[in-house]
């Protein structure tokens, strides 16, 4: 078995360390973004608790987002924040 | 040079203390009993007298407290104070600069939670925070408090310790009173309080994370080295002191403090202010031939149970006084002293709940508190834990 890490005072860490937490698995709703809709606007992105909404490359002309399911856990704040609805909470089939 | 003596505030001698200890952030939020030491810390940096020092006014204690936690992540020596509703809100950012392992230090200008309102004196406030990692440090006089600051900074940034102190005075007896203090000569604090170097600190060019999530498999180890570093700090608050008193010439004591304690069968035991009307109590006692003294208790945490078992072992009957009440229970102090007692000491030990609110206790209610030890000893019927002083006639029927 490997050594265990240890600890350091007052937990301090190498930083990025929440990246590893996948916190997508909580979801019972996914935020899915309509591109015909989306305006770009980045709100989702900036009201997301998760900072799960990215920009995406879409059709490579105008400027839309996707969520990063890793970590969207379905709050449905970017649904309830986006300025035209293009944003859908779909309940999770599992 | 030698340390010049002034009569001043209180509050004022602190800001003195807090200015020799060249803090790089003072956060301030005002609050009575204690805004008067920010105030003057603020009147030096205008003067000043505090170079490389950023005087941040908040908006709200919770705000403070944030502040100096920032500025303390960073690496930057840093100073607030408070009192009562303002420390209650302080209270989550309290637990969080003492497990982030951050040696701020606080001065707690003691006064009474509301309701009812009161701005007047007890020790609510810092009682109700004893669990959130921070050393408590109470103070007997203004000299003491401002002592107890710059010790503060020795004790919390000791690489042994990294926790942040709180230091108490009672609100307006010791903040608001004139007294002569000793000022600082501020090489001689230099020589004892060197800057402060963090093990971890915020910086751009080399990122860490400080604070985030624990999960079930390293929380305990996290709590568990916390009260490590107060346990650990019980030896380093000793050392402090006496190297303190070697450099300054003055010695309050280490964790406790005792006072005419040779062949007490009864003593007196609280923190605070009020140490120095026990201390006339027990000299009038002493000379009716009673065999009474006092235990100052200087550091509430980490708490002090091995001294206290030493000083009082002894006593035949040990009298808490406490400015406080954990409601339901009894007061802190006297919780704890049964604790670090139970099953290695003989001593009878009996509550007092006296002082809240700004009630004075005199020396005639000192005096009768240790009678009632007395008469304890001698078998009487004496309750366990009394309200001194308690008004039943403006209690309403049913109570
Ligand atoms: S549902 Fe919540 S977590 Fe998911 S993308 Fe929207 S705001 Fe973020
Ligand atoms: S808030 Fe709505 S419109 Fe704006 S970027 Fe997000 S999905 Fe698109």
């Amino acid at each position: 078995m490997a050594a265990k890490e240890k600890l350091t005072i007052g937990l301090v860490a190498k930083p990025g360390g929440t990246l590893g937490y996948k916190t997508g698995g909580w979801r019972t709703f996914r935020a899915v973004i309509d591109h015909e809709k989306c305006i770009g606007c980045k709100r989702c992105a900036d009201s997301c608790p998760d900072g799960a909404p990215y920009e995406c490359a879409h059709d490579g002309k105008k400027k839309k987002f996707c969520v990063d399911y890793d970590y969207c856990k379905g709050c449905g704040i970017c649904a309830f924040e986006c300025p035209v609805d293009a944003i859908e909470m779909m309940k999770e089939e599992k | 040079m030698a340390a010049k003596m002034k009569v001043i505030e209180g509050s004022m001698a602190v800001a003195e203390a807090v200015k020799a200890c060249r803090p790089a952030v003072v956060s301030a939020y005002p609050i009575t009993p204690q805004t008067h030491i920010v105030e003057d810390i603020s009147q030096m940096i205008a003067d000043g007298e505090m170079q490389n020092c950023e005087y941040v006014r908040t908006e709200s204690e919770f705000g403070a407290a944030s502040m100096i936690q920032g500025a303390e992540a960073a690496g930057a020596r840093s100073f607030s104070a408070t009192s009562s509703q303002g420390a209650v809100l302080m209270y989550e950012v309290l637990f969080s600069i003492a497990g982030m392992r951050l040696p701020c230090v606080i001065a707690m200008a003691n006064r009474s939670v509301s309701s009812p309102l009161s701005i007047w004196n007890d020790h609510q406030d810092a009682i109700s925070a004893r669990d959130n990692g921070w050393i408590q440090l109470w103070a007997e006089d203004s000299q003491e408090a401002a002592d107890m600051i710059i010790q503060a900074y020795r004790i919390g940034e000791d690489h042994r310790v990294l926790l942040p102190v709180m230091v108490n005075l009672d609100g307006f007896i010791i903040t608001h009173t004139y007294e002569p203090v000793e000022l600082y000569d501020q090489k001689m604090v230099d020589e004892f309080l060197p800057p402060y170097s963090p093990v971890y600190a915020l910086d751009p060019k080399n990122p860490v994370t400080m604070g985030s999530l624990a999960q079930p498999e390293v929380y305990t180890e996290a709590r568990y080295m916390i009260h490590q570093a107060q346990l650990k700090a019980k030896e380093v608050i000793e050392e402090v002191a006496l190297e303190f008193k070697k450099k300054f010439g003055r010695y309050g004591g280490g964790l406790i403090d005792a006072y005419r304690m040779e062949d007490a069968e009864v003593a007196l035991i609280a923190m605070g202010s009020i140490i120095g009307t026990m201390k006339d109590a027990v000299d009038e006692m002493r000379a009716e031939g009673m065999p009474v003294g006092v235990v100052k208790v200087r550091s509430y945490r980490p708490f002090p149970a091995e001294a206290l078992r030493a000083a009082l072992k002894d006593v035949k009957c040990a009298c808490v006084i406490d400015r406080d009440i954990s409601m339901g229970m009894e007061g802190a102090l006297f919780t704890d002293l049964k604790a670090a007692l139970y099953g290695k000491s003989k001593a009878d030990i009996l509550g007092f709940i006296a002082g809240m609110g700004g009630r004075d206790i005199t020396i005639d209610d000192f005096k009768g508190m240790a009678r009632k030890g007395f008469a304890r000893i001698r078998g009487e019927k004496v309750t366990d834990m009394e309200w001194c002083k308690l008004d039943t006639d403006i209690l309403p029927e049913g109570s």
